[in-house]
């Protein structure tokens, strides 16, 4: 049993799925975020795959700084996935609305709406640090398939809350 | 019997979250309606609590496609409205950021159109060789999506040496004479999948006034760098170029065409750059009250900004912006009509889009 859930451990963290999520950003992280899928920096070599689903994706990629009619959508994406999951958020708008902090029809930033496990920062990150997060997301991903209910982020989503 | 097929907000054949609903008969598209503001961030309210230095890095966050359009129109603008003229060489450098602008995302539509197709390979080729205009981009400023090279009467960073630059500049033009090129233009797979579809004649085109790549392909020549030339397009030599069918091969054809005019705007700039200041040495900005409009040729069309300012304030009064999107979107109602579903993805990309640009 044991081996099989170490070998379970290794398949997800090897071949994570990924699923993009454009919460209202400028497009600058979502051009970084498919330049990383491509041959330049080939994320597929880290075994990630982009899916058309989120119920088929393992990592939730979300970009940009939430706005109030994508805020709904994207709790439930959050939902739809399968646990374990784990979720990137790429750009510092997702961490802390960036420059549009103050702006009334912000919901963000992400960590109020759903837990985030890693951060990217940059405006927006260079393709090699989306890849890193991805990565590190994977490696999370893989320990929380040992306790599939108990998926406590890593980074506690009131951490995060901007001060204004 | 007619029924709806909603798309989206979140849609792997979408890059940006909106929602389409189409309305079809059988495989036929009769009609489609667009929800868009998933992008709404309040920008334009948000700059007027900005001065006049954030002001700037704000709008760069409008598109992070065509972000260098946008504040140059911005600072185009703001010059009016405190009497400032950027050095010629100022000029030249924002010719030539704005044109590998136009590059990149040219190489970026016509990889994301590919996608559109089925042809994945050209996809990822696309892909790459827009990596080496981001190279480039990189190397002159620094950064590879928001240059931050505008400021009030002037650039930020200097072309320090063109002649490397325009080494990258030839490798390029060669990759996409090589590859890029033909293949939009001769293969059969692309023709068969683009020609007659999704056509927009040019009465119906000047009617709902769509702008740039998409009037020029059906038969308006329109292009702001030959009509009101800004920077120094005046000193360039240039072809527009224009197709007249009007559908989604012409509208390829044009963009096509253009990424070889870029390709010459470029090689023209970096040989003739002239010496001297990039921007205008100032102690204090003076603006004065009024309203200043300033436009510029996109990638995508026309974007208009309409600043105004109140004397002794550090904020703007007002930032409007008009993207080329918002003129070009109203159009695929008509394109869209009469053709087969599986063919609207592709012509809602071919105008383009950039919501977030639209949205704001
Ligand atoms: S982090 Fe910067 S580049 Fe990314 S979406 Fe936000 S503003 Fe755009």
């Amino acid at each position: 049993m044991k081996l099989w859930k170490r070998l379970m451990c290794t398949c997800r963290r090897r071949s994570p799925w990924l699923f993009h999520m454009n919460s209202g950003s400028c497009n600058g992280c979502d051009i970084e975020f498919v330049a990383a899928l491509t041959p330049r920096y080939d994320a597929e070599q880290l075994g990630v795959l982009l899916q058309g689903s989120p119920r088929h994706a393992d990592i939730l990629c979300v970009t940009g700084p939430v706005t109030r009619k994508a805020a709904d959508a994207i709790k439930t994406v959050y939902a739809q996935a399968p646990g374990p999951k784990a979720v990137v958020a790429i750009g510092s708008c997702p961490a802390t609305t960036n420059v549009f902090i103050e702006s009334r029809t912000l919901e963000g930033p992400l960590g109020r709406h759903i837990p985030v496990d890693v951060f990217v920062p940059g405006c927006p990150p260079r393709p090699d640090a989306i890849l890193q997060g991805v990565a590190k997301a994977a490696a999370i991903l893989a320990e929380r398939a040992d306790h599939p209910p108990a998926a406590a982020p890593v980074i506690k989503p009131d951490a995060v809350e901007v001060q204004r | 019997m007619s029924y709806r097929i909603p798309m989206g907000p979140f849609h792997p054949g979408l890059e940006e979250p909106y929602k389409l609903e189409m309305i079809c008969t059988g495989e036929t598209v009769t009609d489609a309606k667009l929800h868009i503001g998933f992008n709404f961030r309040g920008i334009e309210h948000l700059a007027e609590t900005r001065n006049y230095i954030q002001v700037i890095a704000l709008m760069e966050r409008v598109c992070g496609i065509c972000s260098n359009i946008h504040t140059l129109t911005l600072c185009q603008a703001m010059e009016r409205l405190t009497n400032l003229t950027p050095p010629p060489r100022a000029q030249y450098i924002r010719v030539i950021v704005a044109e590998l602008e136009r590059l990149h995302s040219h190489v970026l539509w016509a990889g994301i159109a590919a996608k559109l197709m089925g042809f994945k390979t050209m996809f990822m080729t696309c892909f790459e060789i827009r990596e080496k205009v981001m190279d480039v981009l990189q190397a002159i400023s620094g950064n590879r999506v928001n240059y931050a090279m505008n400021r009030i009467g002037g650039v930020n960073r200097d072309i320090e040496d063109p002649a490397s630059i325009l080494k990258m500049l030839e490798a390029l033009e060669r990759e996409m004479l090589r590859t890029i090129i033909p293949i939009f233009t001769t293969s059969t797979t692309a023709r068969s999948r683009c020609a007659g579809v999704g056509v927009l004649t040019a009465a119906k085109a000047a009617s709902v006034g769509v702008v740039g790549p998409m009037a020029r392909a059906s038969g308006l020549s329109q292009d702001l760098r030959r009509a009101a030339p800004y920077a120094a397009y005046e000193e360039m030599e240039f072809d527009v170029p224009v197709q007249t069918e009007g559908d989604v091969r012409a509208r390829l054809l044009v963009r096509a065409l253009e990424i070889m005019e870029s390709c010459k705007i470029l090689r023209q700039a970096l040989g003739k750059l002239p010496p001297g200041e990039i921007f205008v040495p100032v102690e204090k900005y003076a603006f004065i009250t009024g309203t200043a409009t300033s436009r510029a040729e996109a990638p995508r069309g026309e974007v208009m900004y309409s600043v105004s300012w109140r004397e002794g304030s550090r904020n703007p009064a007002r930032v409007h912006v008009r993207t080329p999107t918002y003129a070009n979107m109203p159009a695929v109602r008509w394109m869209v009509q009469g053709a087969r579903l599986a063919d609207t993805p592709l012509i809602q990309a071919s105008i383009d889009p950039c919501y977030s640009c639209t949205d704001r």
